[in-house]
């Protein structure tokens, strides 16, 4: 299995530990990533001010993916959500793939259609991977750790658009998390947004939400949180010091990558999944084997 | 647009408290002028791709009962907006600090029962306040990043360090020269060079 990866933003400038884990864990399930041939960012950022230039700026790297011949994978909720639905949009959407075509033809580059596939990481785990192999890849099973999942909502929403697990009632990244021999609890508004998107406009009410959240995790015994996301990974882990001062609330819940916690149940070594650069320190859950 | 703290009640960019000055009265008693409305506006939204059903909306609240910000603020209604798109409040809407609260979750398109796009209206009213100059602070900074290196944040030199240290391939390029005429074609850069006009 062969993908370009779709690196991102987020993670370069803040995250590095999602890639570094992620690179170990898809290389032990000999999946081959290929880089980029040039990057700019999804557009995402840009949608608010900007619909067309977000249009664009993804058609682009859809272009380069096509040139290429191979399906994008992506580490980030946001730009596998930008990317397929613009992947998706133009291809059944005749007037807009000739408007974006049009601005595509001044860089010399078209976009096609339908030739390559946009996935985000646990879609490509789930579906691709597929469970079995993926238990097979278990040689440490983290048995006796609980802990809760937090999805991202651009892997799940607009489901109308995505069309994967099903976002008020998310089990994937549950039976991803629970081949590890982690046990994964249910917990109070799990499935709500983190709201990290707005924290440049308003810091207040990300904070109070992800706040909310840890407080629902750590009051069902988790142990830890699995996020799938660079952006939630930031609000959740980064500004779980800022949070517990906002609120005047001590909670210390670690936050992991997927990555991580499938790479620990792989048999890696703390070291070799960047968890020394989470701030909520893991040490607790990873004395229990 | 300096004031982006939503948990303020009337912050809505300032419409409000000058009416409030003009009527001596607070918002919530101020009455309507019919020719402040613009009856042309739901129709103009309607017409962006994704905000197409803006006028089935019959306001049952799903959407703001539903929504994790609005869960805690105390301004951010996105039924209100919704209304006040319909009604064409299009000068209190677009220079509203609180169409910039919505964290796109997209839980409010999953759960509208007219199937409108609720986020995707948001969207829609965000890039023509835009368009008009009004954005809040760190989108300037996005755009400058993107435009200025291909991604949306400044990467410093010591995570570019690390990354080799680390064994992580380099970090893809950027082609700046299609970057800045993609900006050029749709327009941004425009909007860019008003709003740089309006802050000198």
């Amino acid at each position: 299995m062969k993908y370009l990866l779709f690196l991102g933003c987020v993670i370069p400038y803040r995250i590095s530990s999602y890639e570094i884990s992620a690179r170990k864990v898809l290389e032990k399930l000999s999946i081959e990533l290929v880089e980029m041939p040039e990057f700019n960012c999804c557009g995402l950022p840009l949608d608010p001010v900007n619909h067309e230039l977000m249009l664009t700026l993804a058609t682009r790297n859809l272009c380069l993916a096509e040139q290429k011949g191979l399906d994008i994978m992506t580490l980030c909720p946001g730009c596998a959500g930008t990317l397929r639905k613009v992947n998706k949009a133009l291809r059944e959407d005749k007037k807009l793939k000739e408007l974006v075509n049009g601005f595509m033809q001044e860089i010399d580059l078209e976009f096609r259609g339908g030739i390559v596939k946009v996935k985000h990481l646990v879609q490509v785990l789930a579906e691709d991977v597929g469970f079995k192999r993926m238990r097979e890849a278990i040689q440490n099973p983290l048995t006796g750790l609980k802990v809760a999942e937090h999805n991202g909502c651009h892997v799940l929403r607009p489901a109308k658009y995505v069309g994967f697990d099903d976002p008020e009632n998310p089990v994937i990244l549950k039976k991803l998390i629970e081949l590890t021999g982690a046990l994964c609890l249910d917990y109070m508004y799990e499935t709500e947004c983190c709201g990290a998107p707005i924290i440049g406009v308003n810091d207040k009410i990300p904070l109070h939400l992800t706040g909310e959240k840890l407080r629902n995790v750590k009051a069902v015994g988790a142990q830890a949180l699995i996020t799938v996301c660079p952006f939630c990974h930031m609000m959740f882990d980064l500004n779980q010091p800022r949070i517990e001062r906002v609120l005047s609330e001590k909670f210390g819940v670690p936050v992991l990558h997927y990555t991580q916690l499938l790479g620990l149940a792989m048999g890696f070594s703390p070291d070799e999944l960047g968890l020394e650069q989470l701030r909520v320190k893991a040490s607790k859950i990873l004395n229990l084997n | 647009m300096k004031n982006h703290d939503s948990t303020k009640p009337n912050s809505d960019g300032g419409q409000a408290n000058d009416r409030k000055k003009e009527f001596g009265r607070t918002e919530h008693k101020i009455v309507l002028k019919a020719s402040d409305l613009d009856p042309k506006f739901k129709y103009k939204i309607s017409k962006i791709p994704g905000a197409e059903r803006i006028m089935l909306c019959f306001q049952c609240g799903t959407c703001t009962a539903d929504c994790p910000i609005a869960k805690f603020s105390e301004t951010y209604r996105p039924r209100k907006l919704m209304r006040m798109t319909q009604l064409g409040m299009k000068d209190r809407v677009l220079s509203s600090d609180v169409i910039w609260l919505c964290a796109a979750c997209f839980t409010c398109i999953d759960h509208c029962p007219q199937g409108v796009e609720i986020a995707n209206v948001l969207r829609a009213l965000r890039n023509l306040a835009a368009k008009e100059g009004l954005m809040p602070v760190v989108f300037k900074e996005l755009v400058s990043n993107i435009r200025n290196t291909g991604y949306a944040y400044r990467i410093p030199e010591l995570r570019l360090k690390r990354r080799a240290e680390k064994e992580l391939p380099p970090l893809p390029k950027a082609n700046l020269e299609d970057i800045s005429k993609l900006f050029n074609l749709t327009h941004l850069s425009k909007t860019l060079e008003k709003e740089e006009r309006q802050d000198a």
